[in-house]
């Protein structure tokens, strides 16, 4: 138990160290106003992260979520904008066909015993190809609802301003963490990423378990689009390329184990302030050019993985290893 | 090329004279087994010449051939080769997802270096030596650290169009050098040279792997990692040989590519080419799981993948659809050779009563 809140444990004295260095370099980091911009500019990506964690926890990859934020992002600019259909009935149809992508994708790598990362590889060239052939422009959406909702601000003290996205983010990851902590759900993601074999054996629904995880994804992904075209108030095909593997770095560095079974959600929301703490940072020092970010992260990745396998081999040391 | 064998019982492996008994039978099965594949891409090829009747149509200019096949051929270059290599890898059951930044790294090394006034055969060696260097460092995440090759190719995957960008400024470094763009442009007995390059290493690739017993070794790590060490086959070297093999083919196409557009594009140099790649080897028949390759398959693969861009390009499509085209090819060619497709058909087969 104590090797495995390890990792978040890292991550979150990283987090917090970093954060203090940035203040004491920058003392405009600590206030709430950066701090409510940090959470709105990442919102998107730690919605996806979220399904990720699942995804992750569970054992597989999901490469398809940068796409499907493209995806539902086009799907909203034309329905709403060329279509004119309402945009809460809109939400719903992209919600409904990201979730039911996902259920796809995860019924094909069950039934048909694919790799995970080329059946979402598929799916991400699917979904990245049908939104290019709705349209490759970028539509922008101009409908009321969208300017209503993004004047919801609640303020906090010191000028911050605590957007709906970035509370749609922590309602999320508030859901989520309940899901994977305190649900039956929950604990089958987590016995099929610890080991699957004896969780068939145990008589966990692995099948529609696998299902529901990446459904669970595609969803996130959906809300994820959604609130990247509240974000951006537009669509565009080729947005959001590259946020699928921000995902996974944000889950890695959260201090969730690639292999599977072990993980918090939480610990993604860290790692993907630490990944917002980053781009901010590059942004006020000024100087830093905008690839830093991209090498950064990759150490920060290696660094969390080399320390992951650390912990397994010390955890593997006493018991019969099994993998490898 | 040391031999990856520890067990005195391995006799020279490095002989490339091993004929396997019954050699030619078994040359006439690889033949056959091809056969899917060629049928295949004869097929695209005829739907591009009902899209465009000049298909087939090749003249010679100025000692090179140009027309639409030709062109396939030479568009699909750096994929065949970046397939040659994760073939290989795949073999071995693991993915190489940064030979795309893999190439965009070694074309900015090689645009600066030759805008820096080197002489551009130098040039050429040190993109190839930081491709053999990135190859290293996936290969030792992979077997030494023990670290997911996903993953642990995703981090110079995300890192290293940052690290192109490093080299290159941030910005597109063009050059002029006839020699850095002879590799794109040059032609060898009227064939365009980046056809020729892959050509000859499916070639080099094909004698080393198949003429002696590499090739073997690779399928048996690919197959049974464990089982294969404890039978003496120095496991961890063949693996990290396979991504030093991978992030060599993929400065080579980089070479290509950067010639290709007379610059080094840190952005945009190899972008998505890792999924073709793979989409290649998959179309290929290759074993996703490790233990069953062929080279050849995978680069007509690359051709068919190529070729189908090429046919909606065409046939006035929006280029939009090829993503789609290939993700539906892909899926099916995955479907048909899932565990679950080979247990219906072993269900259907017609079977002997004993």
């Amino acid at each position: 138990m104590n090797a495995r809140l390890l990792p978040l444990t890292a991550t979150l004295v990283i987090f917090a160290a970093a954060y203090a260095l940035c203040i004491l370099q920058f003392p405009a980091f600590g206030t709430t106003r950066v701090m409510g911009n940090l959470l709105t500019d990442n919102a998107f990506l730690g919605i996806a992260a979220v399904g990720m964690t699942f995804v992750i926890v569970s054992g597989g990859i999901d490469l398809s979520v940068g796409a499907v934020i493209a995806f539902v992002g086009v799907f909203l600019a034309v329905g709403i904008g060329r279509l004119g259909i309402p945009p809460a009935l809109a939400f719903a149809l992209a919600l409904l066909v990201a979730s039911l992508f996902g259920a796809a994708m995860g019924a094909v790598i069950h039934v048909f015993e694919i790799p995970p990362f080329i059946v979402t590889l598929a799916g991400m060239f699917l979904a990245r190809g049908a939104s290019s052939v709705i349209t490759t422009e970028s539509v922008p959406i101009d409908a009321p609802l969208y300017a209503r909702l993004n004047d919801v601000v609640v303020m906090l003290p010191g000028k911050g301003r605590l957007t709906l996205v970035a509370m749609v983010m922590l309602a999320v990851f508030a859901a989520a963490s309940l899901v994977a902590h305190r649900t039956r759900f929950g604990r089958n993601v987590y016995a099929i990423g610890g080991n699957r074999t004896s969780a068939e054996l145990m008589g966990i629904p692995v099948g529609t378990t696998t299902v529901l995880i990446y459904a669970f994804s595609g969803l996130c992904a959906g809300i994820a689009g959604i609130v990247f075209s509240l974000y951006t108030s537009a669509g565009y095909s080729l947005a959001a390329v590259g946020v699928e593997l921000d995902t996974i770095a944000a889950v890695v560095i959260g201090g969730t184990l690639l292999t599977g079974g072990s993980g918090f959600v939480m610990g993604t929301f860290v790692g993907v302030l630490i990944q917002g703490m980053i781009q901010t940072y590059i942004t006020f020092d000024g100087t830093l050019s905008s690839w830093w970010t991209k090498i950064v992260i990759g150490l920060l990745l290696f660094g969390f993985i080399l320390l992951q396998r650390g912990l397994l081999a010390l955890g593997g040391r006493g018991q019969a290893r099994t993998a490898h | 090329m040391t031999i990856p064998a520890r067990s005195p019982t391995q006799p020279g492996a490095a002989g490339p004279s091993r004929a396997p008994t019954g050699g030619g039978r078994r040359r006439a099965r690889a033949w056959t087994s091809a056969l899917p594949q060629l049928v295949a891409l004869g097929l695209v090829f005829a739907a591009c010449r009902l899209a465009s009747p000049q298909f087939f149509d090749v003249r010679l200019q100025d000692g090179r051939l140009f027309g639409s096949l030709v062109d396939v051929f030479y568009r699909g270059a750096p994929v065949a080769l970046l397939s040659i290599g994760m073939c290989v890898v795949v073999a071995a059951r693991g993915i190489d997802l940064s030979v795309g930044t893999i190439m965009a790294i070694a074309g900015a090394v090689a645009a600066t270096l030759v805008n820096g006034g080197l002489a551009w055969p130098l040039c050429v060696l040190a993109a190839l030596g930081v491709g053999v260097a990135c190859g290293l460092w996936n290969g030792v995440l992979v077997s030494v650290l023990r670290i997911q090759p996903i993953v642990a190719t995703l981090i110079l995957m995300v890192a290293g169009r940052g690290l192109a960008q490093l080299v290159t400024g941030g910005q597109i470094v063009t050059f002029d050098d006839r020699g850095l763009i002879g590799i794109s442009a040059g032609t060898v007995l009227g064939l365009p040279l980046p056809v020729a390059i892959t050509a000859a290493v499916l070639l080099g690739a094909l004698l080393l792997l198949r003429g002696t017993a590499l090739g073997m070794f690779l399928e048996a790590t690919g197959a049974n990692a464990r089982a294969s060490h404890y039978a003496g086959v120095d496991t961890r070297l063949v693996t990290v040989s396979t991504y030093v093999a991978s992030g060599l083919c993929a400065a080579v196409a980089g070479l290509i590519a950067a010639g290709d557009i007379r610059g080094a594009d840190a952005n945009n140099a190899g972008l998505w080419l890792e999924l073709n790649a793979i989409l290649a080897v998959v179309v290929g028949g290759g074993s996703l799981l490790g233990g069953r390759f062929s080279l050849t398959r995978s680069v007509l693969g690359a051709l068919i993948i190529q070729a189908m861009g090429t046919g909606i390009l065409l046939s006035g499509f929006q280029p939009e659809f090829n993503l789609i085209v290939e993700a539906v090819v892909v899926m099916a060619v995955l479907l048909a050779q899932s565990p679950p497709a080979a247990r219906l058909a072993n269900f259907l087969r017609p079977r002997r009563t004993a």
